[in-house]
């Protein structure tokens, strides 16, 4: 048992086997080909990683990709809220249709929402038609890529900030109340300040998960480089003329974001976690 | 009972308004989209519609859909239980970092799945050279669109199963151990029926996953029409051919597919929860005895 010191010792059979498995399971389908990624920018030179990364197309691309990714989560941050105080207080005729349906974008299958929202938001689609005579162009501009990147990050908002207001503690708005406070002095210095972490939460996971959609974009954008190309189509069209360094170099810089930004989440709701459990305590 | 009521209850008109925001927001962004898929696939009668099933493509695509499903999900799901019950029924150390790293495609965009495996396995791979001395193509072919799949589906299944059995002590297990039982009866007869919807739900999403893949599959496809086009890809091909009923009628298969994986899930979680309402019955029945 030597080599397993690693491991309390217990007397369920299988750890070895399953760990072992699932370890070099792991392994081959996870770690090595995305270290595989990182090698392959080992062997680009500094200078030319800088060259293609902030290339004028690169950088017009994360422009749009960050610009778009970030609408999209701040409209998702407060329509997702009104949706998830809805759903969770309210009890309306259609309320567990509405909530089971929250989770839609995350069903469907991208391509499938890509072409349905650039049918409805074509100059001659049932939205796009409205919005036409005013001048507001939404498919094949940079708001359409804010639309689908909307769509595809309502679930992260709704679906962390529901739990939160479930949790509030009655108690809490009962004394607020009791005390004098009115329904918005309530909601500003009691509800708010408990849903917060949940609400940035859901912010940033819309927001890491936008930057690196594809599927649902690619159709409503209309992909011209320099104006609507989102970064994930750059890698795209890198690859197709077999420009690996290249690809490589804007998936490295992307992947770091949303490395980044998912380790500041789970920071975050550690930080938060501690504070409020010290303060209820 | 009534002041509590009051103090927790929005003025009525603000109700009105939350509500109504809610169901505008709601149908804009999910019903329309839903829809669309429909009316635009019906748009030219019940038959054009059928009529799009019958084009040779459309099948292979279905089928190379289905394929990919196949070993894509059990593959996982071997997976997602064998790292459950090491991670869950044993202390080690790093066990956190296990799983941080099982999570990890979830942070990795679709279209950079695909690519790691390009740079893998392409012509001008890590191990590209070597494959092709041996004959053996991955990528812009099947084995390629099958691994993609894999790679963006592989926590689904695992990330359902290990907080529940961590949740579930080992108290069931030692047992069913001590009572004589191997280990291969003690998971059969006794961790798996204790999770069992959970590993369904997982089951479910993770398919519903592998079959609507579209970023990761498109990078590493090569889009050989009747060979490497999986469902979502031969809707991109048809759209982009201004070919929009048979497109829309495609795509409404996935939806009709994202229909049913929603009203199983939404099922599901009450079950689910329903489970641990039960075990919680259980535990206060426990505690009640002492």
């Amino acid at each position: 048992m030597r080599a397993l010191r690693f491991k309390h010792s217990s007397v369920l059979p299988g750890f070895g086997l399953t760990m072992g498995l699932a370890v070099l399971y792991l392994s081959l389908i996870v770690l090595i080909p995305l270290s595989g990624l990182f090698l392959k920018t080992a062997t680009i030179t500094w200078h030319h990683f800088w060259a293609i990364v902030l290339n004028p197309r690169a950088l017009a691309s994360y422009r749009l990709t960050f610009g778009a990714a970030l609408v999209g989560a701040a409209v998702n941050a407060i329509f997702g809220f009104i949706v998830a105080w809805s759903l969770v207080r309210y009890h309306f005729p259609g309320r567990r249709i509405l909530d089971a349906a929250v989770d839609l974008p995350f069903a469907l299958p991208t391509a499938v929402s890509g072409i349905a929202l650039t049918a409805l938001y074509a100059p001659n689609g049932w939205i796009g038609r409205l919005l036409a005579p005013y001048g507001i162009k939404t498919a094949f501009s940079p708001l359409g890529v804010a639309i689908a990147m909307t769509f595809i990050g309502l679930p992260f908002v709704v679906r962390t900030l529901q739990p939160a207001i479930e949790d509030l503690d009655a108690g809490m708005e009962e004394a607020a109340s009791t005390l004098g406070a009115s329904r918005f002095q309530t909601f500003r210095q009691v509800i708010f300040p408990f849903i917060l972490p949940a609400a940035i939460t859901g912010f940033a996971m819309a927001f890491a998960r936008a930057l690196g959609e594809y599927g649902s974009v690619i159709f409503i954008s209309g992909n011209m480089p320099m104006r609507t190309e989102i970064s994930s189509l750059l890698i795209v069209a890198k690859l197709e003329q077999f420009d690996y360094a290249g690809a490589t170099a804007i998936a490295v810089v992307i992947l770091v974001v949303s490395f980044v930004l998912l380790l500041t989440i789970n920071l975050t709701q550690w930080w938060f976690s501690r504070r409020l459990g010290r303060s209820r305590a | 009972m009534k002041a509590n009521r009051v103090a927790r209850s929005d003025p009525r008109w603000l109700r009105a308004v939350l509500i109504s925001v809610t169901i505008l927001f709601l149908g804009l962004f999910l019903f329309l989209p839903l829809l669309t898929v429909f009316l635009e696939a019906l748009r030219k009668g019940v038959g054009a519609y059928f009529a799009s099933f019958a084009d040779p493509d459309a099948r292979s695509a279905i089928l190379l859909t289905l394929l990919t499903a196949a070993i894509a999900v059990p593959a996982n799901l071997v997976f997602g239980l064998m790292a459950s019950w090491a991670i869950a029924k044993f202390e080690f150390k790093g066990k956190n970092l296990l799983i941080t790293l099982i999570d990890l495609p979830f942070a990795v965009s679709p279209v950079i799945a695909g690519l790691v495996y390009v740079l893998m396995f392409g012509a001008q791979g890590w191990i590209g050279p070597w494959l092709e001395a041996h004959h053996v193509q991955i990528i812009f072919a099947v084995p390629g669109i099958v691994l993609a799949t894999v790679f963006v589906t592989f926590p689904f299944i695992a990330r359902e199963l290990i907080p529940l059995m961590q949740e579930q002590d080992t108290d069931d297990e030692y047992a069913a151990i001590s009572l004589g039982a191997s280990g291969w009866q003690t998971f059969r007869r006794v961790t798996l029926p204790n999770v069992k919807w959970a590993l369904l739900y997982g089951v479910i999403l993770c398919n519903a996953r592998a079959m609507g893949e579209f970023g990761a599959v498109s990078v590493v496809s090569g889009h050989i029409r009747g060979l490497t086009d999986t469902m979502p890809l031969h809707v991109e091909i048809l759209y982009n051919e201004y070919n929009f009923v048979a497109a829309f009628a495609v795509a409404s298969l996935l939806a009709l597919l994202a229909l049913v994986t929603l009203i199983a899930k939404t099922v599901l979680e009450s079950r689910l929860e329903s489970g641990e309402q039960a075990n919680e019955a259980v535990a206060m029945e426990m505690v009640h005895e002492y």
